[in-house]
């Protein structure tokens, strides 16, 4: 399938999907006051992988909530869409995963997913058969009537893929989604959100602290430091939309990943002797 | 499996077969003091009396499912206040702190004084107080459950407040309301039948046991023992079984 095509049509590619300028956030009171996100200036294409990396405290995951209008800036503006973050928010133009699935432990796979067309006020037998295509998007067809207890955490950060693409949503914001999961897990989910970003076509801003992970999934890697969060750099990831597992074993995914790794380091990184 | 079921049934039963034997043997034996009659006699008595002994059942019973009722409701409802507005928390948090170390049955004099010695309403009053402070403080707890990140989808999912209450607090909430309910409903006929030995109307199980235990008919006052641990039986046994039925229905 011609990924690059459902990912840039070239109608939308003109309103960017997430657009930042400026941006500050203060949290807390004169003498605690920290500072989380100093000067972000950021832009997001319609279609586009970026990855936010940083160590912890660097405000990427603050950065995230920002956009999803969940925390609000305090200086700066963020347009999604071209519209306010809050209503972006209510119009559903975005979807959401965070490293906790947070699902809802009464409900069945299903109804999870279909959590959010409910709310919308979508009708019972439209809401079901949407759900029952997404449990089958994220591999999960066969577990449709259980419960989130019934499943390892793998399959249950599925769900809450699945639920953050319910509305259809054009961007897709994702806070460590994999964090929680094993490597083999982590590795087998990363391929196919590749996969499904590509079949939906949707642009993603997805928070990491994994320097493979952000490697593999992005079009452009945002580099951050701490104190206050900054973008120190960004850099691009030329490997175009198709992207097979091997990639992972491939000289350029390592050069990659050394850049990135620089780049968060500050510094060219010594290497042991290369083979 | 089916060998732990009947193990676990007839465990207890032989359990309870010995001590009655027990019982009987050191009966025989005479060694027991007066107030302690044979287990035959109390049966007898019970059997004998069933319909008073009903009838006094069913007054500290019916106290205590009133006051069960009402105070469950006023617990749900200050629960919900708290949980809504701080302020109401910070108000009703020392109340219910209070409340929950006085020995409230020995409130019942005063109860019996504002309402007449001759009306049930001071020993509801006393199950229903007693009632309220597991609920609230289970429902209460029960409301703010619900964990951030639900809250944070909700939000993000652009769901209005009653929205938000009614698909994610409430739900999350239940299964510690229930838990309250348990708790309540045994300390419900624990202080309604306590509430009698501190004055009231000539009724009710704890003022019978107080009265036969007093003129040496032991054994009927035993029998209204049985009684009361009979009525304290059914109210646990009916809020499990809800929690049971709801349990299944909201795996959590």
């Amino acid at each position: 399938m011609n990924r690059f095509a459902t990912r840039n049509p070239p109608e939308r590619a003109s309103v960017p999907a997430v657009r930042i300028a400026g941006l500050d956030k203060v949290f807390g009171k004169r003498r605690q006051e920290v500072r989380a996100l100093a000067g972000v200036d950021l832009e997001v294409a319609a279609g586009e992988f970026v990855s936010l990396i940083g160590p912890s405290g660097c405000g990427k995951s603050t950065l995230m909530r920002i956009i999803a209008d969940l925390e609000q800036p305090s200086t700066g503006t963020v347009e999604v869409f071209g519209k306010t973050a809050r209503q972006a928010r209510l119009d559903q133009d975005y979807g959401i995963a965070f490293q906790q699935a947070g699902l809802l432990p009464w409900r069945s796979v299903v109804q999870n997913i279909a959590l959010p067309l409910e709310l919308h006020g979508v009708a019972y037998h439209e809401r079901q058969r949407r759900a029952e295509e997404l449990a089958g998007l994220v591999g999960l067809g066969d577990f449709t009537d259980h419960h989130p207890d019934q499943l390892s955490g793998g399959m249950q950060q599925r769900v809450a893929i699945a639920r953050a693409l319910a509305e259809h949503p054009r961007l897709l914001l994702m806070d460590e989604p994999f964090g929680a999961l094993d490597e083999m897990t982590r590795e087998r989910m990363q391929t196919e959100l590749a996969r499904i970003a590509a079949e939906t076509g949707a642009a993603v801003v997805f928070v990491t602290h994994s320097i493979p992970e952000a490697v593999y999934l992005s079009d452009r890697v945002v580099v951050m430091s701490p104190r206050p969060g900054r973008i120190t750099e960004v850099l691009d990831v030329p490997f175009g939309d198709d992207r097979p597992d091997l990639l992972r074993e491939s000289p350029e995914f390592f050069e990659r990943v050394t850049a990135v790794r620089e780049a968060l380091h500050g510094n060219p990184v010594v290497r042991a002797e290369e083979v | 499996m089916r060998a732990e079921l009947a193990g676990r049934i007839v465990a207890p039963i032989a359990v309870g077969v010995l001590l009655v034997a027990v019982w009987i043997g050191l009966d025989a034996a005479e060694v027991l003091p007066r107030a302690v009659p044979s287990p035959v006699l109390i049966g007898e008595e019970f059997v004998d009396k069933f319909g008073i002994i009903l009838g006094h059942a069913l007054i500290t019973g019916g106290n205590a499912l009133l006051g069960l009722v009402i105070g469950a409701i006023l617990g749900i409802v200050l629960a919900a206040l708290a949980a809504g507005i701080r302020i109401v928390d910070w108000m009703a948090a020392p109340v219910i702190a209070a409340l929950a170390v006085i020995p409230i049955v020995a409130l019942t004099p005063v109860f019996n004084n504002m309402y007449g010695a001759s009306v049930q309403t001071g020993r509801i009053l006393i199950a229903a107080i007693a009632a309220f402070i597991p609920v609230t403080i289970n429902v209460l707890r029960g409301l703010r459950r619900a964990t951030p990140v639900q809250r944070d989808l909700f939000l993000a999912s652009a769901a209005t407040g009653p929205q938000t209450f009614r698909k994610l607090t409430l739900p999350t909430a239940i299964p510690y309301l229930l838990t309250g309910l348990r708790i309540a409903s045994s300390l419900a006929v624990i202080s309604a039948l306590v509430a009698e030995y501190f004055g009231g109307p000539a009724d009710g199980l704890g003022t019978s046991i107080a009265t036969y235990a007093k003129s040496g008919r032991a054994g009927l006052a035993w029998a209204f023992v049985g009684a009361a641990i009979l009525v304290g039986l059914v109210f646990f046994l009916v809020t499990v079984l809800v929690e049971r039925i709801v349990a299944r229905r909201l795996p959590v």
